[in-house]
């Protein structure tokens, strides 16, 4: 018998018992298009939060203190006077920009509306260093500097809390832990980032919140410095450049840095690890369903063996061969995985399609992706689930004895 | 006459059941000729279909030897059991045993099917089935068919590979006395015309009557006939 004419009959044979074979295609088609859906997500959170990652800008540096080395004890805090000595250009000559932040939490409040917010002392630079538009208003000047000027600009979150709107707001006067600030200018928002919200914040000038709003002992703390690269291939020279100039400033022993000098790369390299774990945690738990879609294979085969016993003996006696018999049945389990793979697939892509509109309608944007890798591997696993389950019952009905399976009522 | 299609030199068959043993066949020794017509009677537990089950292959003996068509069947293994089978023994069931989910015409085809005939099984099914009278109802589903009908594509099922003999268990035992009087008259025909030879397992006299001898079974031996 060709396989054409296995096909054929197991079609005919399947066809013949349409609800069972309906059933018994569903549980691989939950198992597929779960398997499909939750890679498709796992894929199109990972592309979002790359996508958000990369969108800060792909030359830009964050260095902060301490270091991931256990063995660094007190890392000595960083000053603005390390933020000034990176900005040399002889000394790190692919530096481009250098923004310290001093980065505090504290209460704004605007008649008797309260929030509680972060507060981020920034440098006129920062409006360079990093993509940080304002929907209105003016940035914060050299001038606000020198004159540790009350001025302030809102994240669109924190507007909505104090204010009820975004629009309209310079000129507002608002209290930051009780003191009075002149608002200039609201942020543009940037969504419900990936490293919690990025509006719900306000920023004032470096040298005020300095003086005024975050102490930190004396010294000209910083908690963070943004820096801008020429460009993003001279990422890694500009890394050794600052790692250069930090170690000499902070005399550490070689190989003992008490900063961290963190680029794009590392943050989308962090990023893709968590989101592919995701995806295979997700996918795992899909593929359980598909696992238990091919034991419900296996039972319907094995009713299926049982009920044909006759018309196994009767094949038998016609000169039906073991292998035969084992090519019918393993065909028919063969096709009722296949089919359930291929309308899993479809309902897999259908559920996340609608994953990505229902995202997309709440504001986030998320495009989940189907790739190919992920529908070979649907249909490659549900055959082989189709197979592996279809073995057993098969290999029963090959070993029947035609004396004994024609007597079968 | 010409030299014998089935040689049975002492057939012995034992069922083990739990631990009991049961003599089905005790030693049957038997031969039939080419085109002979063989009635074989009994009572129930007689034997009968034990030995039907020996000479269609269907099992082999615990003891003795076997020839069918000059073959020794009684050492060969399940694959090769399934091709002989599929080669030299044309069965017709009681209860006719056709596939209910394909026509007439699948039906017939099935034991071409497996003989691995790639072309011409269409041909030769549908002449088959122009032999047995069913000419008009080829691609009728059995359900579709009378009991009288379903038996005749089991006859034709049966002669489609040409084959030594013809296993009949019990063929009109389904069927009203006119129409097994037919089917009989149909088997007898195709003896007659093509000299397949053939062995009727029965309980009805009047069928055995119209054979040319009668071998009755009794308690697994051979009680009369050679």
């Amino acid at each position: 018998m060709n396989l054409m004419q296995s096909v054929i009959e197991a079609l005919e044979s399947l066809n013949s018992n349409k609800m069972r074979s309906g059933l018994t295609i569903l549980g691989i088609v939950i198992g597929v298009a779960a398997v499909i859906a939750m890679l498709a997500v796992g894929k199109g959170a990972q592309d979002t939060i790359t996508g958000s990652i990369s969108g800060i800008g792909t030359n830009l540096l964050f260095v902060f203190r301490g270091s991931m080395n256990d063995s660094v004890r007190n890392p000595r805090p960083l000053t603005l006077a390390d933020a000034q000595a990176i900005a040399d250009p002889f000394a790190a000559p692919d530096v481009q920009a250098v923004a310290p932040i001093l980065e505090g939490s504290g209460e704004v409040t605007f008649s008797g509306e309260k929030s509680t917010t972060t507060i981020d002392g920034v440098t006129p630079e920062y409006f360079t260093v990093g993509n940080n538009a304002l929907t209105e208003g003016e940035v914060i000047t050299e001038e606000h500097m020198l004159g540790r000027s009350s001025v302030v600009l809102l994240g669109p979150e924190v507007a909505d809390n104090l204010f009820g709107r975004r629009d309209g707001l310079v000129g507002e006067t608002l209290r930051i832990e009780g003191q009075p600030f002149r608002v200039i200018g609201v942020l543009e928002s940037k969504g419900g980032g990936s490293f919690g919200s990025q509006d719900n914040r306000v920023i004032v000038p470096f040298s005020t919140a300095q003086a005024r709003l975050i102490r930190r002992g004396g010294q000209d703390r910083v908690d963070l410095i943004l820096v801008q690269v020429v460009t993003s291939e001279a990422v890694p020279q500009a890394v050794e450049e600052i790692s250069q100039i930090l170690r000499s400033r902070h005399r550490t022993a070689i190989g003992a840095d008490d900063f961290t000098v963190f680029s794009q790369e590392d943050f989308l390299q962090t990023a893709a690890t968590i989101t592919g774990v995701l995806t295979i945690f997700l996918g795992g738990i899909a593929a359980i369903s598909l696992l238990v879609g091919g034991i419900g294979i296996m039972n319907i085969m094995l009713v299926s063996v049982t009920e044909r016993t006759r018309e196994i003996g009767l094949r038998k006696a016609l000169g039906a061969r073991r292998r035969d018999i084992l090519i019918q049945f393993l065909t028919e389990s063969s096709l009722l995985s296949l089919f359930g793979g291929l309308i899993g697939i479809l309902l897999g892509w259908l559920i996340a399609t609608l994953v990505g509109r229902i995202a997309a309608a709440s504001g986030t944007p998320f495009n989940p992706s189907v790739s190919i890798d992920a529908i070979l591997l649907a249909t490659i696993f549900s055959a082989a689930v189709g197979l592996f389950f279809g073995i057993y019952p098969a290999n029963r009905a090959a070993g029947l004895e035609p004396v004994e399976a024609l007597r079968y009522e | 006459m010409s030299k014998p299609v089935i040689v049975a030199e002492n057939l012995t068959k034992v069922y083990k059941m739990g631990k009991m043993e049961v003599h089905a066949l005790c030693g049957i020794s038997l031969k039939i000729k080419r085109g002979e017509v063989v009635a074989i009677m009994g009572p129930s537990g007689s034997g009968k279909s034990t030995l039907m089950n020996m000479l269609g292959c269907l099992d082999r003996p615990t003891q003795g030897e076997y020839f069918l068509d000059g073959e020794p069947v009684s050492t060969l293994n399940d694959d090769q059991l399934a091709d002989i089978r599929n080669r030299k023994v044309g069965f017709v069931f009681q209860s006719f045993n056709l596939l209910s989910r394909t026509t007439a015409l699948g039906n017939v085809e099935l034991p071409l099917r497996y003989a691995g005939l790639a072309s011409g099984r269409r041909e030769r099914a549908r002449e088959a089935l122009e032999a047995v009278g069913l000419s008009e109802r080829m691609t009728h589903r059995p359900q579709e068919l009378s009991g009288g009908e379903q038996q005749r594509v089991a006859i034709a099922r049966a002669l489609v590979n040409d084959p030594a003999i013809i296993m009949a268990d019990e063929p009109t035992g389904n069927l009203d006395s006119r129409v097994g009087k037919e089917i009989v008259n149909l088997l007898l025909s195709l003896n007659q015309k093509k000299g397949t030879t053939l062995i009727i397992i029965t309980h009805d006299p009047n069928v055995a009557g119209q054979t040319q001898r009668i071998i009755r079974l009794k308690d697994g031996l051979v009680e009369n006939g050679k």
